[in-house]
């Protein structure tokens, strides 16, 4: 096997949270629904619109038990019409309830651009800050479920370019539930990335009411001698990939920025300048990409400091194949990224 | 039409009143669009604009039937919508100028005026591109409990567009109160409406269950009791609608259109001008029924004239937003 979710974390927490030995563990799916869960209980304005997201609780069974606490007035089963539930989802927002959009397959975004980059993202900017779109929309991301090319691709780059969206790109069970819950109680449109292959993640979630502030990178572990940026699954990657690179006599920091936009770039940079190497891993194609954008803000942030160029893993330049020795090889693995990191610290 | 006979005094007098009130907004909206045609032929405008004018009796007609707090989204053709809901000519000319003091602090010109206070979502320079808006809007009213009705305001053009149909759908299944308003004036920018357009307009409203009427577009009284049966059902719970209103575009696609034989014949403008105004005939059925005089009419007309020029030269005078300002409201 080329790479898998890893069911323990054994990485070092950020700055926000470290768990006790009994931390009680979720999954991540059971993160984002206690988030919803919770938040739903605390304001009767959120509500959550999309297709089987009732009773079936979406093909993920994300949803499981919702409907069932909220009711078919709040947990809104919709027709298969993205780009008309995410308009209804834009007006709503700013007629008084906090939709929370669930787009199945975050392929499916291209049916939702026009209500995405040209309503909900521009609403506040064009009316000059008289409206707001306070939704929410969820979707998922990630190859390697055997779905092909029109349900595995990661397009958070997409949303990632236009101004007036936040994208948050979680890569475990507590960050997801921390940041969604930052995410249901913002005032901006923010599209939330899951990666479809990590809802059986496990990992310590407190059952606190706690938020993970937008635009703050987590140090997902410390190192001196290369710091690898990644992002949602790929943040697993990282680490896999870093456990290869200590026995290989490489220290790796790994850091997860958990947002693109907002985007914290001095952790980034300060990493940078501190390993003077840099790789950066993303799920989505490179070119024209995140990896494309991290990198460019680390080469000129650390540029003075860096002993290589930064490198940027994506995924390959293909439509996401069927056939699973295809598919394997379009994503960044453990090791694709552990020899790529040692190769850029001149022991390949 | 009969309108005192079988009313008492009082409704007769609300009801003339009503009449002069629409005849007042439907002469602002025209002498509105006329400025902004000054305006752009004397370079003051930067940009373009989309006029409203001929078909003021359907933004007039249907805002007379919604309350204050009632939501509306507009077009890319939207100022008469803009002021039938209510808003201030001078903040709508400080905003086409793209000046501090307009209604979107300059940032969104004349295709993007909106306005919390009038219950304007705003105007959507995407054909098509407000119907999701409108009914989300709906649902929030449905939701919490309100009573407030949404209405789409939409060109014949919008027609083409999938998501319109996808929302419809929606709105029927939810029984929300949303009144999709196709204002078709014939042409869907330089080509005309039978050339992008198959089959009946309105049985795209009932294929799902939506209430589908037709009206007269330039009879702005025809427009406003179709609108307000509409509403009322809407508002009642008993679901959207879908209002055709058979209209016309006195002048170009936009400002700049000014040669338009190619697609349509100055006889046929000369007709809808002459026999099928909106304002003119409203006047001259106000003044038959003997509810209003000439005087009084052309009274109105030169009050709204002075309140115009007075409107545009506040925007002129009125300064542009400081370069700072640029990236302020990208995020709430």
């Amino acid at each position: 096997m080329l790479w898998r979710l890893r069911t323990q974390l054994q990485t070092k927490w950020g700055k926000t949270f470290m768990p006790e030995a009994a931390e009680r563990e979720l999954t991540f799916a059971q993160a984002v629904r206690e988030a919803l869960a919770e938040e739903m209980r605390l304001d009767s304005r959120v509500c959550i619109f999309g297709e089987d997201v009732a009773e079936a609780g979406t093909p993920f069974k994300v949803l499981s038990g919702l409907v069932e606490e909220f009711g078919a007035e709040r947990v809104i089963d919709t027709p298969i019409s993205e780009a008309g539930f995410t308009g209804v989802g834009v007006g709503a927002a700013m007629t008084g309830l906090r939709p929370v959009v669930d787009i199945m397959f975050g392929d499916f975004l291209t049916l939702t651009m026009d209500q995405m980059v040209n309503q909900a993202a521009k609403v506040h900017y064009m009316s000059g800050g008289t409206w707001k779109v306070p939704m929410v929309l969820r979707t998922t991301l990630g190859a390697t479920r055997r779905s092909a090319a029109q349900h595995s691709q990661s397009l958070h780059a997409w949303l990632s370019h236009v101004p007036g969206l936040k994208v948050v790109l979680p890569s475990t069970p507590y960050d997801a539930k921390g940041l969604l819950k930052t995410a249901i109680r913002d005032e901006n449109p923010v599209v939330f990335f899951e990666d479809k292959m990590m809802y059986k993640l496990k990992g310590p979630v407190p059952a606190d009411d706690y938020t993970i502030p937008f635009g703050v990178a987590d140090i997902k572990r410390v190192g001196s001698d290369i710091t690898i940026v990644a992002t949602s699954s790929m943040v697993q990657v990282a680490l896999g990939a870093a456990e290869l690179l200590e026995k290989a006599g490489i220290s790796a920091e790994v850091i997860d920025p958990r947002t693109t936009w907002p985007l914290d770039e001095k952790t980034m940079i300060e990493s940078a300048k501190k390993t003077s190497r840099a790789i950066v891993v993303d799920e989505g194609y490179g070119r024209y990409g995140v990896t494309g954008e991290i990198a460019a803000v680390i080469a000129e942030g650390a540029f003075y400091n860096l002993e290589a160029p930064v490198k940027r893993m994506g995924a390959m330049h293909v439509p996401i194949p069927f056939s699973p020795p295809l598919e394997d090889v379009t994503v960044p693995t453990e090791q694709t990224v552990f020899e790529a990191a040692r190769a850029l610290c001149g022991k390949a | 039409m009969t309108i005192a006979t079988e009313h008492s005094k009082t409704d007769a007098k609300t009801e003339v009143q009503q009449w002069v009130r629409a005849y007042r907004r439907m002469v602002m909206i025209r002498l509105f669009e006329e400025q902004v045609n000054e305006l752009y032929t004397r370079a003051l405008m930067p940009g373009l604009a989309h006029l409203y004018v001929g078909q003021e009796a359907v933004a007039v007609g249907i805002c007379e039937a919604l309350r204050p707090n009632d939501y509306i989204t507009s077009t890319h053709r939207g100022h008469g919508h803009c002021l039938a809901k209510g808003a201030s000519p001078d903040r709508m000319f400080a905003e086409l100028l793209g000046k501090e003091a307009g209604y979107c602090r300059g940032k969104g010109g004349s295709m993007h005026i909106a306005d919390p206070a009038t219950g304007n979502l705003g105007a959507n320079a995407i054909v098509g591109g407000s119907a999701g808006i409108a009914t989300g809007a709906a649902l929030s009213s449905k939701r919490l409990g309100t009573e407030q009705v949404a209405v789409c305001f939409f060109g014949e053009g919008a027609l083409g567009q999938g998501v319109l149909y996808e929302v419809m759908n929606l709105a029927s299944l939810w029984k929300l109160p949303v009144i999709y308003v196709c204002e078709n004036n014939l042409y869907t920018e330089y080509t005309h409406y039978s050339e992008t357009t198959a089959g009946d307009i309105l049985a795209r409203g009932t294929a799902f269950g939506v209430q589908a009427e037709s009206v007269d577009g330039q009879d702005v009284r025809a427009v406003y009791t179709t609108a307000k049966k509409l509403i009322d059902r809407a508002r009642k719970g008993e679901g959207p609608a879908l209002l055709l209103c058979n209209t016309y575009r006195y002048t170009g696609h936009h400002v700049g259109d000014i040669n338009r034989e190619y697609y349509r014949s100055k006889q046929e403008e000369h007709l809808w001008k002459t026999e099928r105004d909106p304002i003119q005939n409203l006047g001259n059925s106000l003044i038959a029924q003997k509810l209003a005089d000439a005087a009084t009419l052309e009274g109105i007309k030169s009050e709204v004239r002075g309140e115009m020029k007075a409107a545009v030269d506040f925007a002129l005078a009125s300064p542009y937003p400081t370069t700072d300002q640029v990236g302020q409201n990208v995020y709430a």
